[in-house]
């Protein structure tokens, strides 16, 4: 049991703490959240200084430990977040990082370091979200190509991406539904493709339908092998569920103290009730970083690939986010129907945090289910 | 950084729970439970096994372990639901003579009540016109203190007063959430086990997840000695061992009920360690002012 980083892990922070001190303030103002094309444009700038800075890599090639500094300072300094790089570094990247081949890690990982391409996640179906397995957009070998047919739902930042990490099913005659299914790289500009925005309830385009009518898709662009493409999928969403939402818990942390501030001044602080919620979030949200701290520490023992322990911290994270924004919607009183005020989109966006990425309800049958052995429900 | 336990620390854990499963079994707990006494034998291999010296100096005869350590082991008597006042005990070796060994036993006034009064031989504090009541939990007799409740300051002993119950709630948590596991893996019903419905299936699950953010808690608590954090813990480490005693309850059916089922031992200990300071007001309000 040791909190201690060591030396050189401290030397690694005290860098970048100096490095961000003297690059924030210099940041363009942040742009509009419902202009899509100007928050790429932002998002990738942001990726390119720190590619240039030499921190871009630290989400792969780094240890654990050095990406958990990174995240806790960048998000502690209010750095600004992934955002439309978050499928392309947190997920769809550590993918192709363990599973790809040499040409394809050489292919596609650079650009996304250096903020030059963005990916996108078109793993949901309108008839396969919970049961992802029973995906139907199929996939039809012709020559050095798959032929793409089908459509794809909830495609967060679809509408400027480049490439999408797509599933497609290979085999409809699998013996097994998981058997037919391949992971592949879909460039965005293939002909055949269409996106349409779909507004969320926050009034942002965050996510998108696709339309694929035969896209062709080259046979190189698959990664694993196919039909072997579920195990390839477990890879990526135990990256989305175990490491994705790390940085945000310090981001969490940073808001619990501008809540306490704004309470203090607006005078709801004098309220015990109030003041009592925040502090048992204080006390959730330090819990959470602890915990991931032993997930960290985990993940850096037996190398590589989060496990399991990331439905537990997702489980509890995205519940937490949820009561934080409602705190915050109870130290703002009557402001917290004011959209122009600070912390309520975020509260409508953290709706989304218990059905994204697999809901609480999946989260609880994977623990149960993997973490204590009970029997598989059907 | 390497949060996980070391080798030491897994063989401590391990060595602590052999030590208790083969002194303080199931027939000695139901056993305790009936009698309602302090087992003196029990309290004096207690003490030979460095229950009680642990963070004392090896100099001044002690084991010379740390918070981390005693954490550890404070956990595995929430476990076993190891009756009698461990903690003043342990927090009186070196100062109170014969506590180290385990030769005597010392109790101190916590919040509004004292337990164990009427078997100790030292007590640590004022317990004058102490009354006793009849404790909702059978394997913790308890006097109510007159007066005003104090609140418990969560630094210096009393701080490692709070860490170690918070460790023992930590103990009993997980302890409540693998009975309940094992219990939907093995009882029948419509023709299958209980654990693979869904609904029991998610209280298991939720049963985890919280002992699992209190253990995070509980552990960087004892490495930071940080006293907020340690006010932070207690309040999970509570809430974790009351509501997974609960849940264990509820997946057990007509059987938690009974008397003979454990379930209930967990969950009244819980709520006795929950009334121990901070309580959960104080708690969050010492994470509050820290904001
Ligand atoms: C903001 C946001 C962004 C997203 N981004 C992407 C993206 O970029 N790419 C992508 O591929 N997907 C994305 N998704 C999709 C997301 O992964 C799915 O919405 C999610 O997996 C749930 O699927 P569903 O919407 O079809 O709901 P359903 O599966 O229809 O579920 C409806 C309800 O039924 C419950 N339910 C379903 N099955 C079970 C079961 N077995 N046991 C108990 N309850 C069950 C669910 O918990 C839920 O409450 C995004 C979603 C959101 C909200």
């Amino acid at each position: 049991m040791d909190l201690a980083y060591t030396e050189e892990e401290e030397a690694f922070r005290a860098r970048l703490r100096d490095w961000l001190a003297g690059v924030l303030p210099k940041l363009p103002p942040k742009p509009d959240p419902l202009d899509w094309p100007a928050r790429r444009a932002y998002d990738c700038g942001w990726q390119r200084a720190l590619y240039e800075a030499g921190y871009a890599e630290v989400h792969w090639d780094a240890s654990p430990t050095r990406r958990l500094i990174f995240l806790e300072e960048t998000e502690r300094a209010g750095a600004p977040y992934v955002g439309a790089n978050f499928v392309g570094l947190l997920h769809a990247g550590p993918t192709i990082a363990a599973e790809g081949t040499a040409e394809q890690r050489e292919r596609w990982l650079p650009p996304v370091l250096r903020g030059d391409e963005v990916w996108c996640q078109g793993f949901s179906e309108p008839e396969a979200g919970s049961d992802l397995a029973s995906l139907r957009t199929r996939a039809v070998r012709d020559g050095d190509a798959y032929v793409v047919t089908g459509s794809k739902i909830w495609t967060s930042h679809a509408e400027v991406a480049d490439w999408c990490e797509l599933l497609v099913r290979t085999d409809a005659g699998a013996a097994s539904k998981h058997r037919g299914i391949t992971w592949l790289a879909m460039p965005m500009d293939a002909p055949g493709i269409t996106v349409r925005p779909l507004r969320t309830l926050a009034g942002s385009t965050e996510f998108a339908e696709m339309f694929l009518d035969e896209v062709r898709v080259p046979v190189e662009n698959r990664v694993g092998e196919e039909n072997d493409g579920w195990r390839v999928t477990m890879v990526t969403l135990s990256f989305e569920r175990g490491t994705a939402f790390v940085g945000e818990v310090v981001a969490c942390r940073r808001v619990l103290g501008q809540l306490a501030h704004e309470a203090r001044k607006n005078g709801r602080w004098d309220d015990p009730a109030v003041r009592r919620r925040l502090g048992r979030l204080s006390a959730e949200f330090r819990a959470l970083w602890r915990l991931t701290q032993w997930n960290v520490s985990e993940a850096e023992a037996t190398g590589g690939v989060p496990g399991t322990g990331g439905s537990v911290f997702k489980l509890h994270y995205s519940h937490a986010r949820q009561e934080l924004y409602d705190a915050a919607a109870a130290v703002l009183g009557p402001d917290a129907l004011d959209l122009g005020r600070e912390w309520n989109l975020d509260r409508l966006s953290s709706l989304s945090y218990t059905i994204a990425a697999g809901t609480s309800q999946i989260q609880r049958n994977i623990v149960a289910e993997r973490i204590l052995g009970l029997p598989k429900g059907r | 950084m390497d949060f996980r336990l070391t080798d030491d620390q897994k063989a401590l854990k391990a060595g602590v729970r052999a030590l208790l499963e083969g002194r303080f079994d199931r027939d000695a707990l139901r056993a305790a439970v009936e009698d309602g006494g302090l087992d003196r034998d029990l309290w004096r291999a207690l003490g030979e096994a460095g229950f009680f010296a642990l963070r004392l100096p090896e100099e001044a005869g002690g084991v010379g372990l740390g918070l981390p350590e005693a954490v550890l082991v404070f956990e595995e008597a929430g476990r076993a639901l190891l009756p009698g006042p461990l903690i003043a005990t342990h927090l009186a070796a070196g100062t109170v003579p014969g506590a180290a060994e385990g030769e005597v036993v010392v109790t101190a006034p916590d919040g509004a009540f004292v337990e164990w009064l009427d078997e100790a031989d030292v007590v640590v504090g004022d317990a004058e016109g102490a009354v006793r009541v009849r404790s909702v939990d059978p394997l913790t007799p308890l006097h109510r203190l007159p007066g005003p409740v104090g609140r418990m300051p969560t630094t210096g002993v009393a701080g490692v007063g709070a860490l170690l119950t918070a460790a023992e709630q930590l103990g009993s948590a997980s302890r409540t959430t693998e009975t309940a596991v094992a219990y939907a893996r093995t009882r029948e019903q419509f023709g299958q086990v209980i654990g693979g419905f869904q609904a029991v299936k998610h209280l298991c699950a939720q049963m985890l997840v919280r002992t699992e953010v209190a253990r995070a808690a509980v552990y960087a608590a004892a490495v930071s000695g940080d006293p907020v954090e340690v006010a932070g813990a207690k309040l999970l480490a509570d809430e974790a061992a009351v509501d997974c005693a609960r849940d264990c309850l509820q997946v057990h059916g007509g059987m938690g009920f009974t008397w003979e089922a454990d379930v209930h031992l967990h969950l009244k200990r819980a709520w006795v360690r929950a009334e121990r300071g901070p309580v959960k007001a104080d708690a969050e309000e010492a994470e509050a002012a820290a904001l």
